[in-house]
């Protein structure tokens, strides 16, 4: 090996090959091997064996770093760093990848848009994740935000003949071009400031500088902006409820779960890294952007009738929860933010693959009126989603109530007495809209309908992210020790 | 000196191709300034001796992107568009955006600049080796891992727009 | 020789940017929105290049080479996906895409 690709550099990156191998072998074999709609199912294995040598290499990893005792492996000259927090996000987007897969097939069956691409745009969607997680150099955070971005952009696209989902896709790379140019502008500005692109060199020289420097401001400024789009918090929101109600539902749960949590990782890759010095500058920024979220997330959802619709606003408000963790900045908000970003992951797929199953032949099922009574049709189901919306809510036997506690807990111990009650009274207005889609499910009268979609696939999901959602609520340590593991440095 | 007017003339044809480009009515209209920006833009590349950008600048910039605008124009009836209103109804909102982002230029432009220059002259770069020859130096060494994310980048690109202009997959 | 300082590029950069910004929030045109955004990349690949003159390197010029891959890229499945739009509609007008409103 040479010496701009050592050993060290190939155990680093040994899953990122896997994912984008298997990516690549997924759209090879649709091509040769199953011509035939009917065996495109088989592609799913594919993407089993990608992911599971993909957790081999992060497991290698991590025992690496537990019997070496190391708080981290830099690898290309410390472009790449494993460390804690890069295999908690790496987790993640793991399980997450999985869980969908397994539910994509029938559904995009029912779509008539069944086609082997979409595994490979999922593999190598991922592929970019990793390196949004595991990245320390502004080139590699943005070719992999790219990376990732442009497979979202095609995979919301991907009901080619129905007009919301071109326009859902439309109106998603539009948006994220536009706050792409925005943060590389800001990435253009921190590289004049340190002459380098590895992020520590940038960090070293906005370190040097004072806080409201203008021009580490204009940095600041332009990144936030970017970066803050692509978590989908309000005031840059626009794409993300339109994005969710035109994407395939699949792809919906794969954009608010795996898209944010890797954003939230690059996010935090940036504001904790190179701009940390810059916190007097960035803090009342987040405090806007972090109460602004809140504020329409919550209110906006009020009147939605659409599930999807009504998830992407709440998806909004959960991303103005996660915000205030990073404002308060001490080690208890930095462990809340990775409990929500988890706890977050499994409710939030699990809510949405209740909504996979209620798409049939002949019958779209995202309103909320087609839920109703639901419990005396489908008592599973209408039990699952009620552990979901209850943890959405943060109600206390849930996952939910764990992610809010940490970060009450933060805000109260950082004297950020008003956005606490801020933040808690938001939880009320939650609840209310949460209410009305199981008074629907519950109480209304049920109406005539065809049973619920249930394949193998949708009720192991269902069972993994039901039985996760209430496991965090219920015993946290152990979820709670890995977040702890997961803090930067 | 020649530099200076060189920089002011490329700088028109920045500036005065961009104001053309997203003010014309007509698409192809703006697709042809917007070449001229771009030219503009190759020609400061040039004066800041990036050779090997002015020429992807030209080839990939002009030759590919610019290209391919145009035939999506060609493709797409656009007739019925440019007899349209040209601007947004909320255009105050997009106007207290701009506003807000001259003020925070200027303002960055007042204030910091002056710091970001370094002392010390900057060398002539060294041209004993071109300017390829560095570039590629650099970027199959300390940069190999980006430019091999690239060209999946690239694969997802050929693949999307593949998977979403055809019409049968 | 030198006598165009560092920041008169920054400045048209910056000039250059806020104008890709205005296209992309005022116009209603599609493919002129499309501009507006690749006129903000090369605003950015300028500075790009006047830093890397200045700190005489090569790092600033290969990120704007990224960028500019990026760009095609974007490009390229942007442009798809602009023609899917089409398909369905006579106008390439934004606010008359506007199937999905709450």
């Amino acid at each position: 090996m040479s010496q701009f690709y050592t050993s060290t550099d190939h155990f680093v990156l040994v899953p990122a090959i896997m994912l984008a191998l298997f990516g690549c072998a997924v759209l090879l074999f649709d091509f040769f091997l199953f011509p035939e709609p009917r065996q495109r199912k088989r592609l799913v294995w594919f993407l089993f064996a990608g992911e599971i040598f993909t957790a081999a290499g992060l497991w290698r990893q991590q025992a690496f770093l537990a019997s070496e005792g190391l708080p981290e492996i830099t690898a290309f000259q410390g472009t790449l760093t494993v460390d804690g927090f890069s295999l908690f996000f790496n987790w993640i987007f793991v399980a997450v990848s999985l869980l969908v897969a397994i539910v994509s097939w029938r559904y995009l069956e029912i779509e008539g848009e069944h086609h082997g691409e979409y595994y490979g745009l999922i593999l190598l969607a991922q592929c970019g994740m990793y390196f949004l997680a595991t990245g320390t150099d502004l080139i590699t955070l943005f070719i992999g935000l790219e990376l990732m971005a442009l497979c979202f952009y095609v995979m919301v696209g991907f009901l080619r003949e129905r007009k919301r989902s071109n326009e859902a896709a439309m109106k998603y790379l539009l948006l994220g071009a536009f706050s792409s140019g925005l943060m590389v502008y800001g990435f253009s500005v921190m590289y004049g400031l340190a002459g380098s692109t590895k992020l520590r060199a940038v960090a070293a020289a906005i370190a040097s500088r004072d806080a409201w420097d203008p021009v580490v401001f204009l940095a600041m400024a332009t990144t936030a902006v970017g970066v803050l789009f692509k978590v989908s918090a309000a005031p840059f929101h626009m794409w993300a409820p339109d994005a969710y109600e035109g994407a395939p539902t699949t792809v919906t749960a794969f954009l608010a779960v795996g898209s944010k949590a890797a954003s939230f990782a690059f996010l935090m890759r940036i504001f904790l890294g190179p701009l940390e010095t810059a916190r007097p500058a960035w803090e009342p920024l987040l405090v806007l952007v972090a109460v602004l979220s809140l504020t329409i997330g919550n209110l906006a959802a009020i009147t939605q009738n659409n599930v999807k619709r009504l998830l992407a606003y709440s998806s909004i408000s959960h991303a103005g929860y996660i915000l205030l963790g990073l404002i308060a900045g001490n080690a208890t908000g930095l462990k809340g933010m990775a409990v929500y970003i988890l706890v977050y992951a499994f409710m939030t797929l699990g809510a949405f693959l209740v909504v996979v199953a209620l798409r049939r032949e002949n019958l779209i099922g995202e309103d909320i009126e087609d839920m109703a009574g639901l419990m005396h049709r489908s008592p599973g189901y209408a039990v699952l989603m009620l552990i979901f919306l209850l943890s959405l809510a943060g109600i206390p036997p849930t996952a939910g109530f764990i992610g809010k506690y940490y970060i009450f807990l933060a805000l109260l111990e950082t004297s950020h007495y008003l956005l606490a009650a801020l933040a808690a009274l938001y939880v009320a207005v939650a609840i209310y809209y949460y209410f009305r889609i199981v008074r629907s499910m519950f109480i209304s009268e049920a109406v005539a309908a065809p049973p619920l979609e249930s394949t193998v696939g949708l009720r192991v999901a269902l069972a993994v992210t039901g039985v996760l959602t209430l496991a965090i609520g219920v015993y946290p340590e152990p979820f709670l020790r890995l977040a702890q593991t997961s803090l930067v440095r | 000196m020649a530099d200076t007017i060189l920089f002011y003339i490329f700088a028109a044809f920045v500036l005065g191709g961009g104001v053309l480009t997203v003010t014309r009515r007509n698409s192809v209209h703006s697709a042809l300034w917007l070449i001229v920006s771009l030219l503009g833009t190759a020609g400061l590349f040039l004066l800041r001796q990036a050779e090997f950008l002015f020429a992807v600048q030209i080839i990939l910039y002009i030759g590919g992107v610019v290209l391919l605008i145009l035939f999506v124009v060609m493709l797409v009836n656009l007739d019925e568009t440019a007899r349209l209103r040209q601007f947004n109804k909320a255009w105050w909102v997009a106007l207290a955006c701009a506003v807000v982002v001259g003020i925070e230029i200027w303002y960055v432009l007042n204030r910091g600049l002056e710091t970001l220059e370094p002392g010390e002259a900057p060398q002539t770069a060294a041209t004993i080796e071109g300017n390829t020859e560095r570039l590629a130096d650099v970027l199959f060494s300390e940069y190999l891992l980006p430019f091999e994310i690239a060209s999946l980048l690239l694969l997802v690109a050929i693949v999307g727009s593949v998977v979403m202009a055809k019409k049968r997959i | 020789m030198d006598s165009v300082p560092l920041s008169w590029y920054l400045i048209l950069s910056a000039v250059l940017f806020a104008l890709g910004v205005a296209g992309f929030l005022f116009r209603r045109n599609l493919i002129t929105i499309f501009m507006s955004i690749e006129l903000m990349l090369n605003a950015v690949n300028l500075s790009f290049i006047a830093f890397a003159y200045k700190l005489n390197q090569v790092d600033g010029q290969i990120f704007a080479f990224f960028v500019m891959v990026v760009a095609a890229a974007e490009a390229a499945v942007g442009l798809a996906i602009i023609l899917t739009v089409f398909k369905s509609r006579p106008s390439l007008a934004v606010d008359e895409v506007n199937t999905l409103k709450y």
